[in-house]
């Protein structure tokens, strides 16, 4: 029994839906209680789908288990055949049914549908939502496209690409509610495209039956998203001998990397692949590069996330925005092993848990910069009052934008990085607000200056005053207080302090929001010391003294104590 | 103005058929109701024993991440505990220990049994009558099930109040409660006019916090204020109490009947009743005038959701003169909504429980103007070109009392307002 206030997967039946819903005439016959269809709200609510997912939940209830709930399963399924007419039937219990053992499968198959059935076992104890997925895709295809010759044969061997046609390949994986997967399949078919390279079939995603019975006519796959991809492109290659695109091209590095892959499975020339490697639109590195993105070298970075996005943001924050990773993290159980060697690389130790608050009380201990992380660390990001970016499933409604933003390829470098560095460069904005909060001609009592010029009505001035002054009361009675207020400006947008200080080293101490409340004091004379460094650095400077005083006992701080802290700090 | 409006009768649908259909059901279980009873019970926590699917259903459907750490959590049952129920017992203490040690604000603990618990039998009743031995004083561990083999969304609810019944303190005095679970701002104006017609002293169940808790006796006389509350209603006339029958305080109507109900009970006069309320009646007559401009004449069809379907409609209809096509509800409780019956036009048709796909062929066979459903249903009916409204809103925001009449009929006519406004709407996304 494990005690849970938040879960990054669903159950394996969700994991199901996922992969029905993204197909386009599969119809699956879910044994559940009434309630379970909350699941179709994910689909409705936050992807936005306009059609009802293709699921029918079987309802049943307390006063059914003593008699015939398999009889219940038995109708259902027919009607829905009748009603839905689909081209293939997933069936399978969730979490309840599987307790009440009415072997959806056997029954479904007794009622000899004219069509395939595939019967479903998640067991929903063991198991969660990824794997779920990866498990109905890989039924899916064991049953739409079996090997024609029969089974028991030896793996035949890998094939080549056919002389005089445009090599085919499969892209494996997307599904609906996946994170970006709308876009990425747009802007890796186009990728792909380029280096003459033709997606056959794209599955589960917009996939129908048939398409699936073609998977085998293809040269090659591309498995986008190993969670649900993995199991049955490692099928397709141990049955039907197709190799398979093992880098997922995410970051700029990656979709080199991805494109070199592709480049020597598919025969394209050397000329060609390398136009299509040196694209004009991949703007990150220059971005990086830049003077501007200076202010980034070295920030801390913890990463959180499903293993192949958290796997490829590390690389991401390491190798081309200059981070330094001082954490990684996943939830995907199945692929600890792929982010414990990653973790490798950036010399940390993986976080391999699914308990959200093991994962905040190591975000807070990291004291980091940047929190790169779910929907989930979003929140953790915001009670630490640290910038963070969302680079992994689970979905919120915000992670399926109107705008085109893939992960993927070039231009998904391009939007990592804006999403990314945003954060961080508001914080730059945000602070220079800041730092004329105070001066005497822009104070939050001042008129506009615009309006307040030599000559002009001294009432207006004082109407504006008390405006101003009235709307600075709003504020802080909403934000509570004024000092959290001021807190979160400092925490939130120091990051953009140090750009402006890189001119003066050992300004800034290492950025850090530290949740230990200090109980130091401090003596007047380091409180009027500490009022001489740069207000914008000032915050940090506080935070990290207390910090250092706490972690010593010590019960007053000085200016010698705020200099040995900044020190410590400095780097 | 539409004709159905003239043709009350005084039957109305008192004995009307209702159309009962069986099949997909396109509602939340029980479980839901946590999302506002912890809000309502301060210092409750509610502790959901079931699956990953419950800990993911309270998540989508709160948006629980916002919350720290809420005061909900889920006890996730893993392959062991259904291996041995004996270990599942000892598996759920020691969760209860760990979490009542970090919270020590907690008063009282729910342990809320889900279908999973209920298929294994584990008895959660057993298990709090062993976990309050063990932690009363300081905290009482009480149970119910909000699982979906046997509760419909706010059927949780009057699980959870039901609960509660046998822990109110025995009291021969004379007193007056309120039943059902109500947002605090519409507690404290119906308890005001309450006062104001001269009945002082009224209890609330539930009550904000465990120290609060109403005394119940033979001389108790209660008034529901939601209609989903038939265990909890059985359980305190069990405890000697009697219930008052009203209609429910929905629209300006409703409220007023709820208040002459009470001030009868008490032997108050209509009069008085009349009196004190008038400055809210004529505030939510003029606010409700507006949009009647938008809604009259309109029709509406309700899938089922939360059992507030009835009065609602009755609202709708009487006094904003929409047009009932069809009014779904999870469950009818005949003697509970006998005024609210008569109340609705009669022909309207009514209909309990749910075969989901025949209802929404019903539903584009009568193409309403404004379609009632769930978070499931409303953006592939949308899509189809129908205007529809998230039920849920309905259970989530103070739709309850005089203030709020008008506050309910604008989250009808804010999506037909809005239909009209946007001039994108064909060419759907896919």
């Amino acid at each position: 029994m494990q005690l849970t206030l938040w879960t990054y997967e669903g159950p394996p039946h969700v994991g199901a839906m996922r992969v029905a819903t993204a197909m386009t005439d599969v119809h699956y016959v879910l044994h559940a209680p009434q309630g379970d269809t909350y699941a179709d709200l994910l689909f409705t609510m936050i992807e936005r789908r306009n059609k009802r997912p293709p699921v029918t939940y079987t309802t049943f209830q307390a006063r059914d288990l003593g008699s015939d709930t398999a009889e219940l399963f038995k109708t259902a399924a027919r009607e829905a055949y009748e009603r839905f007419q689909p081209r293939a039937m997933l069936v399978g219990s969730s979490c309840t049914a599987e307790l009440i053992q009415d072997d959806p499968g056997g029954l479904a198959l007794a009622l000899n549908l004219p069509v395939p059935v595939v019967p479903l076992e998640l067991p929903a104890y063991q198991r969660k939502e990824n794997w779920g997925a990866a498990e109905t895709f890989y039924q899916l295809v064991r049953h739409l496209a079996p090997l024609q010759k029969g089974p028991g044969h030896e793996a035949p061997a890998p094939r080549q690409p056919v002389e005089g046609r445009r090599a085919r390949c499969n892209i494996l994986g997307p599904t609906a509610l996946g994170f970006r997967h709308r876009d990425d399949v747009t802007e890796i078919t186009q990728l792909l495209g380029r280096l003459g390279v033709d997606v056959q079939v794209c599955a589960p995603l917009n996939a129908s039956v048939a398409d699936i019975g073609r998977l085998p006519q293809a040269d090659f796959n591309v498995v986008l998203y190993p969670e649900v991809g993995a199991l049955a492109a490692q099928w397709l290659q141990r049955v039907h001998g197709m190799p398979f695109v093992k880098t997922v091209p995410i970051g700029f590095g990656a979709t080199q990397d991805f494109i070199r892959e592709v480049a020597a499975l598919a025969g394209t020339p050397d000329k060609m692949a390398a136009a299509v490697l040196n694209d004009g639109n991949a703007r990150s590195p220059w971005y990086a590069r830049s003077v501007d993105s200076t202010y980034l070298t070295g920030k801390r970075v913890v990463v959180f996330g499903d293993a192949t996005h958290a796997v490829a943001a590390a690389r991401i924050a390491a190798q081309e925005l200059g981070f330094q990773v001082v954490g990684i993290g996943t939830y995907s159980r199945e692929f600890a092993r792929e982010v414990r060697e990653a973790a490798k690389l950036y010399g940390v130790e993986a976080l391999v848990t699914d308990d959200y608050l093991e994962v905040e009380a190591r975000i807070t201990e990291l004291h980091v910069e940047l929190v790169l992380g779910t929907q989930m660390e979003r929140h953790i990001a915001k009670r630490l009052k640290l910038p963070c970016a969302v680079i992994s499933a689970p979905v919120h409604v915000q992670d399926f934008p109107a705008r085109y933003s893939p992960q993927m390829g070039f231009e998904g470098a391009n939007v990592l990085f804006d999403s990314w560095v945003h954060p961080l460069m508001m914080g730059l904005e945000e602070h220079l607000l800041t730092m004329f909060r105070d001066d005497f001609e822009f104070h939050e009592g001042a008129a506009a200056s615009h309006l307040s010029h030599a000559g002009g009505a001294p009432l207006m001035v004082q109407a504006a005053q008390a405006a101003d002054a009235a709307a600075t009361a709003t504020v802080q009675a909403f934000a509570g207080a004024a000092q959290p207020l001021e807190d979160a400006a400092n925490a939130e947008h120091a990051d953009g302090a140090d750009a402006a200080v890189s001119g003066a080293p050992g300004a800034a101490t290492s950025g850090v929001t530290s949740n230990v409340i200090s109980m130091a004091r401090w003596a007047p004379d380091a409180q009027k010391e500490l009022q001489k460094i740069p207000f914008f650095v000032r915050g940090k400077a506080r935070r990290n003294t207390e910090r250092f005083a706490a972690e010593r006992g010590l019960a007053t701080i000085t200016v010698d104590t705020l200099y040995d802290a900044k020190a410590h700090f400095g780097r | 103005m539409n004709p159905v409006i003239a043709l009350h009768s005084s039957e109305g649908c008192a004995t009307a058929p209702v159309l009962r259909q069986r099949g997909q059901r396109e509602v939340f279980c029980g479980l839901t109701g946590i999302v506002w009873l912890h809000r309502k019970i301060q210092d409750a926590f509610f502790l959901v024993v079931g699956s990953r699917t419950c800990a993911h259903l309270i998540q989508s459907a709160a948006g629980v991440m916002i919350f720290a750490e809420p005061r909900f959590a889920t006890a996730i049952l893993d392959e062991r505990d259904l291996a041995g129920l004996a270990d599942a017992n000892e598996e759920l203490d020691r969760v209860v220990q760990r979490l009542l040690e970090r919270r020590a604000d907690i008063k009282t603990l729910f342990l809320v049994g889900s279908c999973p618990s209920e298929v294994i039998k584990l008895d959660l009743a057993r298990a709090a009558q062993r976990l309050s031995a063990r932690f009363m004083p300081q905290v009482r561990v009480l149970n119910y099930s909000g699982s979906g083999i046997e509760t419909t969304f706010t059927q949780g609810e009057d699980a959870c109040l039901a609960s509660l019944v046998p822990v109110l303190q025995e009291s021969p005095q004379p007193s007056f409660m309120v039943v059902g679970a109500l947002p605090d701002v519409v507690e404290d104006q119906l308890a005001r006019l309450l006062a104001q017609i001269g009945i002082e002293r009224v209890s609330f169940l539930p009550a904000r916090n465990s120290q609060q808790l109403p005394t119940v006796g033979p001389n108790t006389q209660f008034l529901l204020a939601q209609p989903f509350l038939g265990d909890t209603a059985r359980a305190l006339e069990q405890r000697g109490a009697r219930r008052v029958g009203a209609p429910f305080p929905i629209g300006v109507e409703g409220t007023t009947a709820w208040l002459e109900a009470a001030a009868a009970a008490c032997g108050i006069s209509p009069g008085r009743v009349a009196e004190a309320t008038a400055p809210a009646r004529q505030r939510a007559q003029a606010a409700l005038a507006r949009q009647r401009d938008v809604l009259a004449g309109r029709s509406v069809f309700f899938f089922p959701d939360s059992q507030l379907e009835i009065p609602i409609a009755r609202f709708l209809s009487r006094e904003l003169g929409m047009r009932l096509l069809e009014v779904g509800t999870p469950y009818l409780h005949r003697d509970h909504l006998a005024q609210e019956l008569q109340w609705l036009p009669s022909g309207t048709a009514l209909s309990e429980g749910q075969d989901v796909d025949l209802q929404l062929q019903r539903c584009r066979q009568l193409q309403p103007d404004i379609t009632v459903c769930g978070l499931g249903l409303a953006n592939p009916l949308e899509a189809e070109g129908l205007t529809t409204k998230w039920a849920i809103e309905l259970v989530f925001t103070p739709i309850h009392g005089y203030e709020q009449a008008a506050d309910l009929a604008e989250l009808f006519a804010r999506p037909l307002r809005r239909a009209q406004l946007l001039r994108t709407t064909t060419g759907l996304a896919a």
